[in-house]
């Protein structure tokens, strides 16, 4: 159907409607009425009356148009053609749509085929003609059964604002609908994978090795223990990092630096936060974890290239202006009076800073520190890169791990089948990892609720 | 402290001054430790920028070298021995546009099959008559994709025959790193990619100015290759991730700003709006993995809609940033003093029309900063792309957003994962630049228009 002409019908159709409900409205004025709401709320209300049965036809017709075409075509096959299956039917179809469409085949065309196409042809020009006559027509009986209603005391403007009210509401369930979705996929494919494998061998197994689902032979192991102890070792040495790093940025520029030097170094500092994650994956791999194998060298110790500590250390560095701009908002809501107390009883900055604001500020920061590490456990392309890829249970930072999200990569990327277990597995990942962030997340954000009442 | 304390009492006359002594000593003790926390604050912020600054550096270092690259220029003679071809076959009366392009395809074909190697080659011959050098070594200077480049040439303007034209060619990858010193020169000849002769005329051909280092536009007019390294570009990944960009533009941004006005100005407090509220700064903070098997299990699964598309990746993308958008314009609505809600109202404005006519034109700058933060944060996602399968190989430009296609951030992951390690690196480096440079000037058109906009209200 040509997208541009019925754009340009229902934009003509739309400004007709709203220019005859504007007139219509503001002809009763001159006859001596007076109007409940403006011309321009009749206009609107008149061009959606108008609108909304057309898009409706016209949806209707994008949803189901095409399976009615092919409907057609395949009544119009001999008994034959109609009764082959797979590649040989969608290749005859495909003949007749070819021929249809004035590009021709290779080859003679068989007198059937050309009959379907014309056939095909004439039933193209009728169906558009008919979706849009009957587009047009609601379209029209709409605006008619809306002019009919137009008097001075039609709550035009109430009505349009209803429906605005309606699209907001709609919007906002979006929303409910994603988490909605989330879970329900979620649960439903790992339901599926624990048709596979029984949820406790998946939650408290050892041994993660999932096989190919080419081979076909057996399941393999889905202990998810390795995966988690790889996810928690490279969020820790991440909040090791970070936690320091970014919680003294934010106590000295909003304790000791002077203005001009805040509104430099914030921004600066919070350029790290805009910075894709794949650029710090790649940053782990060529940069820091060569830079740190090479320490090891020296000091004698084994750190491999790719290994728990590159991904963590990269991580932590990601990490820093989270809990930096998180913690800096939270100290500088702990009332100035406190301070200036603590100051004027004779405390240094320092002891006022670690004695009155930290202690203030404490459950503000637990709760950055806790998105933070829910951050750190949800993150994936530094830990894809950098982390190794190696699911087994190992206590030494300097040896590669793999973590929940890299196997959630590695198991789903490539060939999407949902029916084994090779596949399915990423969702119960992924379900464990969404509750444990959901976890993180609602604690965090409560205790930062509650910390922002304290002080209002 | 305790020693001074232990001691025996001291003399009256002396009181004083031990207490001053004590006081002193602590104050001293106390002073240093202030100095020593406020050291480790300076550490801290010169660490952090130490690691902004040392990123960027990376990045620049590796990456600026890869926007030049070796380029031979050498004088084609389009031999009529070696170009033996039919005409190019012309539509006839009555021939239906099916048989015409199938003609049209076997005459292509019957080209692109011509031995246009033994041009370059012959060409290469003549740069540099006294070198002897077989036919594999010669070849191997020059990226394999260049002879497409003579061929297209060639059917632009059949012409061409017999005619020497002097023609820019890409060298290939290996002389590339060869020439940029990539490569240890001392090496022996087994562990080498090009052969000594190769080496040889390569390094010839650059003191006779017949190699030189140009600025590589290819990278983005070019889309990625695989045969042919030094030849990949961006092109196909920068139109995947625009289409990207604009289906979150048109679907997040209205619906994250009407979800944020009707959240803010009308909905009644109750359980299902906390609820709501509280759903949103969850979905703010779930990990963008968990958006893309989102994708790949409703969108690819259930809908069946098309891998690898840019629609499905912009669909899961919108998901994503919607909630970003959402909390930001929310953010700005609540900055509103609400005597502009109270003037409207109080001269008979109705609710809807408080909003939309006074409200919301004032939040247009955080409105719009809200946006472009969303919109940066998804043109650098990667992980939920890659689950809905947008890391295949796409070697065209994507025509529509229902087309295969890769994305920025997803051919950056691509590159530095080539085995070619030695060159991908500055290329990747060079993606990574591209991706930035991006960003930045999303950022500045965010806070140009932003100030803009301020000074307007």
């Amino acid at each position: 159907m040509n997208t541009a002409l019925v754009a340009v019908l229902l934009l003509v159709l739309l400004g007709f409607a709203y220019q005859m409900g504007w007139s219509r409205s503001r002809s009763l004025v001159t006859s001596g009425g007076k109007l409940h709401s403006r011309p321009t709320y009749h206009g609107s209300l008149a061009a959606i009356w108008a609108l909304l049965p057309a898009l409706l036809i016209l949806g209707l017709w994008a949803l189901f148009g095409t399976t009615a075409t092919r409907a057609y075509i395949l009544a119009q096959l001999p008994p034959e053609v109609a009764s082959l299956t797979g590649a040989d039917l969608e290749g005859a179809i495909a003949r007749i749509r070819q021929i249809e469409s004035g590009f021709g085949v290779l080859g003679e065309t068989a007198p059937w085929e050309n009959a379907a196409a014309q056939a095909l042809r004439e039933f193209r020009v009728l169906t558009y003609a008919v979706v849009l006559a009957a587009a047009a027509g609601t379209g029209a009986l709409g605006l008619f059964m809306a002019r009919r209603r137009i008097t001075a005391r039609l709550r035009a403007r109430n009505e349009v604002e209803g429906l605005v009210r309606v699209l907001l509401i709609g919007c906002s369930v979006v929303a409910i609908l994603t988490t909605v979705g989330i879970v329900a996929s979620l649960l439903s494919e790992a339901i599926r994978f624990f048709t596979f494998v029984s949820p406790v061998d998946f939650f408290f197994g050892t041994v993660w090795n999932p096989r190919f689902s080419s081979v076909g032979s057996g399941t393999g192991d889905y202990g998810l223990l390795p995966l988690l102890w790889g996810t928690l070792m490279v969020a820790t040495i991440a909040m090791i990092v970070a936690l320091p790093i970014g919680l003294m940025t934010a106590i000295y520029l909003s304790q000791y630096a002077p203005p001009r030097v805040r509104s430099t170094v914030k921004p600066i500092v919070e350029v790290l936060a805009g910075i894709p994650t794949i650029v710090y994956g790649f940053f782990a791999l060529v940069t820091v974890g060569p830079f740190l194998a090479a320490i090891g060298n020296t000091l004698g110790i084994d750190i491999r290239a790719t290994s728990a500590l590159t991904a963590g250390v990269v991580m932590g560095i990601m990490i820093i202006p989270f809990i930096s701009s998180l913690s800096d908002d939270v100290i500088r809501q702990v009332p100035r009076a406190m301070r200036d107390g603590s100051l004027g009883l004779g405390a240094t900055q320092s002891e006022t800073i670690k004695r009155v604001i930290l202690p203030a500020a404490l459950p503000g920061i637990v709760g950055a520190f806790l998105l933070a590490v829910s951050r750190a456990i949800g993150e994936t392309m530094i830990v894809v890169l950098a982390a190794g890829n190696s699911p087994y249970l190992r206590l030494n930072p300097g040896e590669p791990v793999s973590t929940v999200t890299v196997t959630i990569v590695n198991q789903l990327t490539g060939d999407t089948d949902f029916a084994s277990p090779q596949s399915l597995v990423a969702f119960a990942l992924g379900l464990t990892l969404f509750a444990m962030t959901l976890v993180l997340n609602v604690v965090a954000l409560y205790i930062v609720r509650r910390y922002r009442e304290q002080y209002e | 402290m305790a020693d001074t304390i232990s001691r025996p009492a001291a003399p009256a006359e002396n009181a004083d001054t031990v207490r001053l002594k004590k006081i002193k000593d602590g104050l001293t003790r106390r002073h240093a430790r202030e100095r020593r926390f406020r050291a480790y604050g300076v550490a801290a912020i010169v660490a952090a920028i130490g690691f902004v600054v040392i990123l960027f550096s990376m990045i620049l270092y590796k990456g600026l070298p890869a926007f030049t690259q070796a380029e031979l220029s050498l004088n084609v003679h389009f031999d009529p021995e070696v170009l033996s071809a039919d005409e190019r076959p012309v539509q006839a009366e009555g021939q239906s546009a099916a048989e015409y392009q199938r003609a049209l395809l076997g005459w292509q074909r019957q080209v692109t099959m011509l031995n246009w190697n033994r041009l370059i080659e012959a060409a290469i011959v003549e740069a540099a008559p006294d070198i002897e050098i077989d036919t594999r070594s010669a070849l191997s200077i020059v990226e394999t994709s260049e002879r497409f480049v003579l061929r297209d040439m060639f059917v632009e303007n059949p012409g061409l025959l017999g005619q020497t034209v002097a023609v820019s060619l890409l060298a290939s990858a290996n002389a590339d790193n060869w020439l940029k010193g990539n490569i240890d020169r001392s090496l022996p000849d087994s562990q080498q990619q090009l052969s000594a002769d190769a080496r040889a005329l390569a390094d010839r051909l650059l003191e006779e100015g017949k190699i030189r280092f140009a600025f590589a536009g290819h990278i983005f007019t070019n889309v990625d290759s695989r045969s042919a390294p030094a030849s990949a570009g961006l092109a196909g990944a920068f139109v995947g991730s625009l289409y990207m960009m604009l289906v979150v533009i048109v679907l997040a941004v209205p619906i994250g700003v009407m979800s944020a006005v009707y959240l803010e100005e009308f909905a009644p407090k109750n359980r299902l709006t906390d609820l709501i509220e509280v759903n949103i700064n969850n979905l703010a903070a779930v990990p963008s993995i968990v958006f893309g098997l989102l994708g790949a299990a409703v969108f690819i699964n259930y809908f069946r809609l098309p891998l690898s598309a840019p629609l499905v990746g912009g669909l899961v993308l919108t998901l994503m940033t919607l909630p970003t958008i959402i909390i930001a314009t929310r953010s700005a609505l609540r900055a509103v003093p609400p005597s502009l809600r109270q003037a409207a109202l109080g001269l008979g404005a109705s609710k809807t029309q408080t909003v939309f006519h006074h409200v919301l034109p004032v939040t247009y700058p955080g409105i719009l900063t809200a946006t472009i933060i969303g919109v940066a944060q998804a043109l650098g996602e990667t992980a939920p792309l890659l689950l809905i399968g947008m890391n295949a190989f796409v070697a065209q430009i994507p025509g529509t957003p229902m087309d295969q296609s890769s994305a920025l951030p997803v051919q950056i992951y691509l590159w530095q994962g080539n085995e070619n390690r030695n060159f991908f690196e500055a290329r990747t480096s060079a993606a990574i630049i591209v991706l930035l440079g991006l960003m930045l000037t999303l950022n500045a058109i965010a806070i140009f228009l932003r100030s803009r906009l301020e000074r307007r209200n």
